[in-house]
């Protein structure tokens, strides 16, 4: 309908912009609203296509230059070993290990820990995002905590919490829990705050109670946001890791960065990273599929 | 049968000079379809809502045969101008949440829902997301799902608001349809003259500053469609046509066409 009046609107454009003036994207009338109008300009596939060849010529210019680096023996392979040695490492990393433990069980451990950090934020961030979003003691209440833990990094309260909690698995998974915290309990609340009202006053005059108003309305709508969170809190998690696994730990890939650093072995540090990296964009893809699924309908209404 | 009764109705918003709704009486029975219409701002909905039991008034009373309105409830369904449709659920699954809310068993539901659809004339739409939908398909959602509560009056906010002109015409004698075929008290908020006219068996005028019905005007022509003569020649009837200049009249009042 706006779009339609929008030439009306505007009869300067109209006066000033005969037929065939090119006018700028940001003037151009909506090719529906005037008969003659342009036709919209063709969908920017073929600008997608070339930005990813752009990606691809860019990732395939920095492999070249660490492997011409790393031949010429510019930097020592102490420092910059080369892509060949780094894919090998992985390789020997993945069937042979490194301190004791193969690739795989490393990635298993750091993912379990990821995980069990997840659970526990989610079941403390989804019930006080929700009281965040529902009730002003809520806020008034946890507003203020997460706000002030929301910039603090996890190095930073990571000693205290081994003073608390020791050296054991718990305090890792701590760590990474706090850092999940945060988001998931601020994009509940984000979510339980944008509950469209109406659909609130219509599931109260279809008869819902005040919880079935919450199970059956208020966190539905929510989901998406909360996804969201989540995958910003496995992002926060993914990055944390490192940290927590400077505790004492005798797996795990932040480990297996860490006393391989130790001893310069910078193929593994190298590979490491790049395995940390592929993880979280896998990770990120499959939240992504999730929420596909879980919520079709999120952006649709 | 119940009667829906507003009783001198105020409504005051913190700062604002005037009341949006200065007592204002109204009342509706079962069977009764009355048109609530009027310039923007004259507080039609604000009165729907009082009825809805969204918003209570500052003073007066809003009651049934007695009780009075303090929350929404079941026996008052709502259907709005957006649809409010619950888009994590089908089409079937929306018309029957009024039914899941008193636990009755997902077979008898889904059975109900599907003859709703069926009244609605969306007999296939059960199993589709509410995106998948057009406007009017999703009213017809929004109305079947408030007619699956068996409620005793329908509340209905500009429902045909959103609607392109040729969808709205087709849904009037829809509602028509509905309210024949079902024991219930319709409230109706419309801007459409010639719609509130058709519908109403009591179309009330409101008016701004403060928001107050003005005139009351009765009409017939619903009751004619039901009775079976065509909408096309209820709308050539000169009384209908005199009826749509009074009406216009009537809104317009004070004011310069």
């Amino acid at each position: 309908m706006s779009a339609l009046f929008r030439p009306m609107a505007r009869p300067d454009l109209e006066r000033l912009a005969p037929f065939d003036t090119e006018l700028s994207d940001h003037d151009r009338p909506d090719a529906l609203s005037v008969p003659w109008s342009r036709p919209a300009p063709e969908p920017t596939r073929s600008k997608r296509w070339s930005a990813r060849w752009i990606s691809v010529a860019t990732i395939i210019v920095v492999l070249a230059a660490w492997a011409l680096t790393a031949a010429l023996g510019i930097v020592s392979p102490v420092f910059l070993p080369s892509p060949a040695a780094v894919a090998a490492k992985f390789v020997s990393v993945a069937t042979e290990g490194f301190v004791d433990s193969t690739l795989l069980e490393h990635l298993g451990v750091s993912l379990a820990r990821v995980f069990a950090a997840l659970i526990a934020s989610l079941i403390v961030g989804v019930p006080v995002g929700i009281a965040i979003g529902m009730s002003t003691v809520g806020r008034g209440i946890f507003d203020p905590l997460l706000e002030f833990l929301r910039p603090i990094p996890p190095l930073a309260y990571l000693p205290l919490i081994i003073i608390w909690f020791g050296i054991g698995e718990p305090s890792k998974v701590l760590v990474i829990a706090i850092a999940m915290l945060a988001p998931i309990a601020l994009s509940t609340a984000a979510g339980v705050k944008g509950v469209n009202r109406e659909r609130i006053n219509a599931a109260r005059s279809l008869g819902a109670t005040r919880r079935q108003v919450l199970a059956h309305v208020v966190l539905p709508s929510a989901l998406p946001s909360i996804l969201t969170g989540l995958r910003i809190a496995l992002g926060a998690g993914w990055t944390t890791l490192v940290a927590a696994e400077l505790i004492a730990a005798t797996q795990g890939l932040g480990f297996m960065i860490q006393s391989a650093a130790q001893f310069l072995v910078t193929d593994v540090v190298i590979m490491g990273i790049f395995v940390i990296a592929g993880v979280a964009f896998l990770l990120e893809f499959v939240i992504r599929r999730i929420e596909a699924v879980l919520v079709p309908w999120a952006g649709r209404d | 049968m119940p009667t829906l009764s507003l009783n001198q109705v105020t409504i005051r918003y913190d700062g604002e000079p005037r009341p949006a709704i200065g007592s204002t009486s109204l009342t509706l029975d079962t069977g009764d379809f009355v048109v609530l219409t009027g310039r923007s701002g004259c507080g039609k909905t604000s009165l729907l809502n009082v009825a809805a039991g969204f918003i209570t008034p500052s003073s007066g009373t809003a009651g049934i045969d007695g009780r009075s309105i303090t929350t929404p409830g079941a026996d008052r369904a709502v259907v709005f101008q957006n649809d409010a449709l619950f888009p994590w659920l089908s089409a079937r699954d929306n018309v029957s949440f009024a039914l899941r809310m008193r636990g009755v068993p997902k077979a008898e539901r889904d059975r109900r829902a599907d003859e709703l659809l069926e009244r609605v004339r969306l007999p296939k739409a059960g199993g589709k997301a509410v995106w998948e939908l057009s406007g009017g398909m999703r009213q017809r959602v929004g109305l079947a799902r408030a007619l699956a509560a068996d409620p005793d009056f329908l509340l209905m906010d500009e429902p045909l608001g959103a609607l392109d002109a040729l969808t709205r015409e087709r849904m009037q004698t829809l509602l028509l349809d509905i309210w024949a075929g079902a024991n219930v008290g319709v409230l109706m908020v419309t801007h459409g003259i010639e719609e509130a006219l058709l519908l109403g068996t009591r179309v009330a005028v409101m008016a701004p500053d403060p928001g107050r019905i003005v005139r009351v005007i009765e009409t017939g022509f619903g009751r004619r469609y039901v009775a079976g003569e065509p909408v096309r020649s209820i709308k050539a009837d000169k009384d209908f046509i005199a009826g749509r200049a009074e009406l216009a009249d009537a809104i317009f009042d004070g004011e310069p066409a």
